[in-house]
């Protein structure tokens, strides 16, 4: 017998979605391009009411024979990705209609992409984890490549998918092991296994295939190339909702799946983590592009993040929620301010364009500065205050080296983050930008108000990510 | 003043001067005449420094002098067990009152001489007021680690784009130094924090860590003090720092950032970790020593004037650490003096240099001599300085050397006497800076039209000038204030 209320609690976000996805695509064959325009609005209204719906059923429960899983610790990711995913949606429609590709099928994949996202938080089985990675991963090779007829974004498409589909095999090889040697696919058979060497292999492959998903090195080779080459609104979205929800996800499944093995892999997770900092932040300081140099950033900040996973539950489930949290709210912010940059004849990304922005528009420049701040994990701003509870964290969980790392990470990153600012606030001044969006100003400010009020009032953050994540060890 | 939280009053006037110019400008747009609104911007900003300083002197009136502890204890949860608390003591007091006289000083001293942005500017000081402020009263670690971070901004902001020809390595150079060495303070904190429970500065006070966890927590702090205050030698960013700043930003970096440093040794090194100070204590005199005798040689040799001044700060921060760590009142209250009276003097050169610098467009000494003859009233006020910087009794540098030296004495002779070496060598290089710019025949043809202290610079050195001379001749003004917080300092060490 089908439990709807279970369901309802367990996956209501998903069906909406599921349903609005599939009401665009007929409301898409019904009205042909007059939906594009309202399609939009379409799209970020469903993520708004699965927001909701999350919110409403915060404590989560189970649905499909244990296919299904939500908690507080999985909410609180698709809270912030729904929110993240609506926004960047937003930001990006007059982008999309100044280059002609304003069309429906954009929210849609954003909607199918956010099924995605709600799936692989859900998921307590492998096989719904793999279907929801597949569903995030598909909409998003083809939202890469969402400007058909441009060079750039095609080959960022393929990039994408070429690389996507060889981290997709790992997963599912990796998967397959496990399934062999302990003869589940569901997250409490597999933790209630015994540990083995077949074990470690699937887990080992499956670590490979996740960390492709958050842009871990040795797994980051994509990043910079499809943040330089696809539209600049699929990649505010890249940037937020599914790193968010990527992340979430594969702490989840360390710490639910593997938490038998948490030796085995802690040192893994440990030289992914110390390998992301040093690529994210040296690999930065040469660029040029504004995209680029923002993914080699998201790679270092991943390592960050990813010392929370490898201290463990008890102590790193809510630094991780809140340090991504302010990575996100940043990284909005920041996508806001490569969509203004916009001269005659097109968008420009190179640093240089931002010279002297401050005279230009002071608010736009304080912004972001804000931004960048928050991002690079300075006081005053939210981003600090996240990389302080990553390093409690890791401190807590004795992994003193990888501090040291993720010090002289943050002061290498500061080289590139300061040079932002130096550009905004010292150079003479470039071409003046075109009229900025209301909505893109909105976001920006928005953010970097954020940025700032959550630093000041952590107080009921933090208490609402520790309630989430305390589900791992209470 | 009941319940008036007079410290973040104090802490944040100038924070809300900045935004409320920065809406301002955000309005109208910024469209009206760039000097026209800058100048502006400048009166406002003047205005709230002003205000905050008067807010500063009701601080000081609600002050109970003598009274041990901190006072005018503010405290709000901030999160987990991390609290927002401010409260002060005799020397926040003195400090925070430096801080909130400099600042509008050196925003008298930006009329005219800076002409480009002006409204970022002064955003840029209000802002760096209300951080230095925030250090000194912060009575939480992590609340005062936040400030004194964030002080680096603005300050970055104003070497990077007031400076001088090389101001972009400069401030990346300030920036990145500093940035170092706090982290390692900030892995300190942490640590602190996970094991005693608490950040409170006041319950950390008397929190007893282990004797080897000291050792480490102490050098942790300072990795970051030496480089803020500077000591040798980690001390070549502010060469640098100070030549490529602007005048104001020389005034408050070497007014009251150095003072940080001196700051941070009072408030956690001595209190918190007794036992490592104590082994350190060979260590830092050392580094006093060779940081007066060596930055001294090297201020002989300077030919550009701030660079001279600048490595003369190195030099008399030298003896603020060697009073610190003599663990003597004598040599603590000596420290704090010296803290107090270099940041009057230190601020007072540098305006003096920026008084011919915005003449003449150069700092080289060699283009200056015979200024005497066209500058009378420079050339005393500028002999007073020079003098007040050699340590000549009457002038408040003397109090602070003397008290400085005889706590040396007490721990270490040697230590006493390479200072007093120290001393003589700053005569030496004061004395010809003197007279290479202020004496001799006028050489230079572009110094014939030029024209004595105006009433801008007036107002800006008049109040150094009776700052320093009274503190000279009755530094129990500031004794009476810090007794209290040097005794509180030494407890630990002289105690147990």
């Amino acid at each position: 017998m089908l439990d709807f209320e279970a369901i309802i609690v367990a996956t209501g976000a998903e069906l909406l979605l599921a349903t609005a996805g599939l009401v665009g695509v007929l409301l898409g064959a019904i009205f042909g391009d007059r939906f594009n325009g309202v399609s939009y609005k379409y799209g970020a209204l469903a993520l708004v009411l699965a927001l909701v719906t999350v919110l409403l059923n915060w404590s989560g429960g189970t649905a499909f024979n244990g296919l299904v899983t939500t908690g507080p610790f999985v909410n609180f990711a698709k809270v912030v990705s729904f929110g993240a995913g609506a926004l960047t949606l937003l930001m990006g429609e007059n982008f999309m209609r100044r280059h002609e590709t304003i069309r429906y099928e954009y929210p849609l994949l954003i909607i199918f992409a956010s099924l995605g996202v709600g799936m692989i938080l859900s998921a307590s089985n492998l096989m719904t984890l793999y279907m929801g990675i597949e569903t995030l991963g598909l909409s998003s090779y083809v939202l890469a490549s969402f400007h058909r007829d441009s060079m750039r974004s095609a080959e960022a498409g393929l990039k994408y998918f070429v690389l996507g589909a060889l981290a997709s095999g790992l997963l599912l090889y990796g998967i397959s092991l496990v399934y062999g040697f302990t003869g589940t696919t569901s997250y409490e058979g597999i933790a209630g296994a015994e540990r083995s060497i077949g074990l470690l292999f699937g887990m080992v492959l499956m670590i490979s295939g996740l960390a492709f998903k958050v842009s871990a090195a040795p797994m980051h080779v994509w990043t910079p190339d499809v943040y330089e080459g696809a539209p600049s609104p699929v990649v505010a979205f890249f940037a937020t909702a599914p790193k968010m929800a990527s992340m979430v996800m594969f702490a989840n499944v360390m710490f639910t799946v593997f938490p038998g093995v948490f030796e085995d892999w802690q040192l893994i997770i440990a030289i992914i983590a110390v390998l992301s900092m040093l690529i994210g932040a040296f690999g930065a300081l040469i660029q040029n592009n504004l995209k680029r140099l923002l993914g080699y950033s998201s790679i270092a900040n991943m390592g960050y993040a990813l010392i929370a996973v490898a201290s463990g539950a008890e102590y790193g489930a809510a630094a991780l929620l809140i340090f991504m949290t302010s990575y996100v709210i940043a990284s909005v912010g920041l996508f806001g301010g490569v969509l203004s940059m916009r001269r005659e004849g097109g968008m420009v990304e190179n640093i240089d364009e931002l010279a002297g922005l401050v005279r230009r528009r002071t608010g736009m420049a304080v912004a972001l500065t804000i931004l960048v701040i928050s991002i690079a994990g300075f006081p005053l701003a939210v981003g600090f205050l996240g990389k302080l509870l990553i390093f409690e964290a890791g401190w807590n969980a004795g992994l003193m080296p990888l501090l040291i790392i993720l010090v002289l990470s943050s002061v290498i990153a500061f080289g590139y983050y300061l040079r932002l600012i130096l550009v905004m606030w010292v150079r003479e001044p470039a071409e003046p930008f075109q009229p900025v969006d209301t909505i893109v100003t909105t976001a920006v400010y928005l953010s970097a108000i954020a940025c700032v009020a959550l630093f000041i009032f952590i107080g009921p953050l933090s208490d609402w990510a520790i309630a989430a994540a305390s589900g791992f060890y209470s | 003043m009941g319940n008036f939280p007079i410290l973040t009053a104090v802490t944040f006037l100038p924070l809300a001067g900045a935004v409320l110019i920065m809406l301002v400008r955000a309005m109208t747009g910024g469209q009206e005449g760039e000097e026209a609104s800058g100048n502006k911007a400048l009166v406002a900003g003047l205005i709230f420094s002003v205000a905050t300083f008067l807010a500063s002197l009701v601080m000081l009136a609600s002050f109970d002098i003598g009274a041990p502890g901190y006072q005018l204890i503010e405290e709000v949860s901030w999160f987990a067990n991390i609290q927002y608390k401010l409260g002060i003591d005799g020397l926040s007091l003195l400090l925070i009152l430096l801080t909130t006289l400099l600042t509008p000083l050196s925003l008298v001293a930006s009329f005219g001489s800076v002409k480009t942005r002006l409204t970022e500017y002064t955003i840029a000081f209000l802002v760096l007021e209300t951080f230095m402020i925030g250090v000194f009263c912060a009575l939480d670690l992590v609340i005062f680690y936040v400030f004194f971070e964030a002080g680096l901004i603005p300050m970055f902001i104003i070497i990077g784009v007031w400076g001088g020809a090389e101001r972009i390595y400069a401030s990346f150079k300030f920036f990145l130094y500093t940035l170092l060495g706090s982290l390692f303070m900030l892995a300190a904190v942490v640590f602190m924090y996970l094991q005693a429970g608490t950040s409170d500065i006041t319950q950390l006070e008397t929190f007893a860590f282990a004797p080897e966890v000291q050792t480490w927590l102490w050098l942790a702090f300072f990795a970051s003090f030496a480089v803020k205050l500077p000591m040798w030698p980690v001390h070549t960013w502010l060469p640098d720092a100070h030549v490529q700043a602007p005048t104001a930003g020389s005034v408050i970096l070497a007014g009251i950032l150095l003072k940080m440093g001196g700051y941070g040794f009072l408030r956690f090194s001595l209190p918190m970790f007794p036992d490592a100070s104590e082994l350190f204590q060979p260590m830092m005199f050392a580094l006093s020593v060779i940081a007066i005798v060596y930055a001294s040689l090297v201020a002989f040799r300077q030919t550009d004037m701030k660079k001279l001044i600048a490595y003369s700060s190195v030099a008399h921060m030298g003896f603020v650490t060697l009073g610190i760590f003599s663990f003597t009142e004598v040599g603590v209250q000596g420290a704090i003096f010296q803290m107090i009276s270099h940041g009057l003097i230190s601020g007072a050169l540098f305006l003096i240099v920026g008084v011919v610098y915005d003449r003449t467009h150069t700092r080289e000494i060699a283009a200056y001599g015979g200024l005497v003859h066209k500058m009378p009233i420079y050339a005393a006020i500028f002999m007073l300085f020079a003098m007040a910087n050699v340590g000549l009794p009457g002038t408040s540098g003397f109090v602070g050397e003397i008290l400085t030296m005889t706590g040396a004495f007490q721990a270490s002779t040697w230590a006493a006497a390479g200072a007093a070496l120290g001393v003589i060598f700053s005569a030496v290089y004061m004395l010809s800076l003197y007279r290479r710019t202020v004496f001799g025949q006028m050489t230079n043809p572009a110094l014939e039209t030029i024209s004595d202290v105006n009433i801008k610079e007036l107002i800006t050195l008049v109040p150094l000038i009776i700052g320093t001379i009274l503190l000279g001749i009755a530094p129990n003004i500031i004794f009476h204030i810090t007794r209290e917080s040097s005794l509180r300092a030494l407890q630990m060490i002289t105690g147990g």
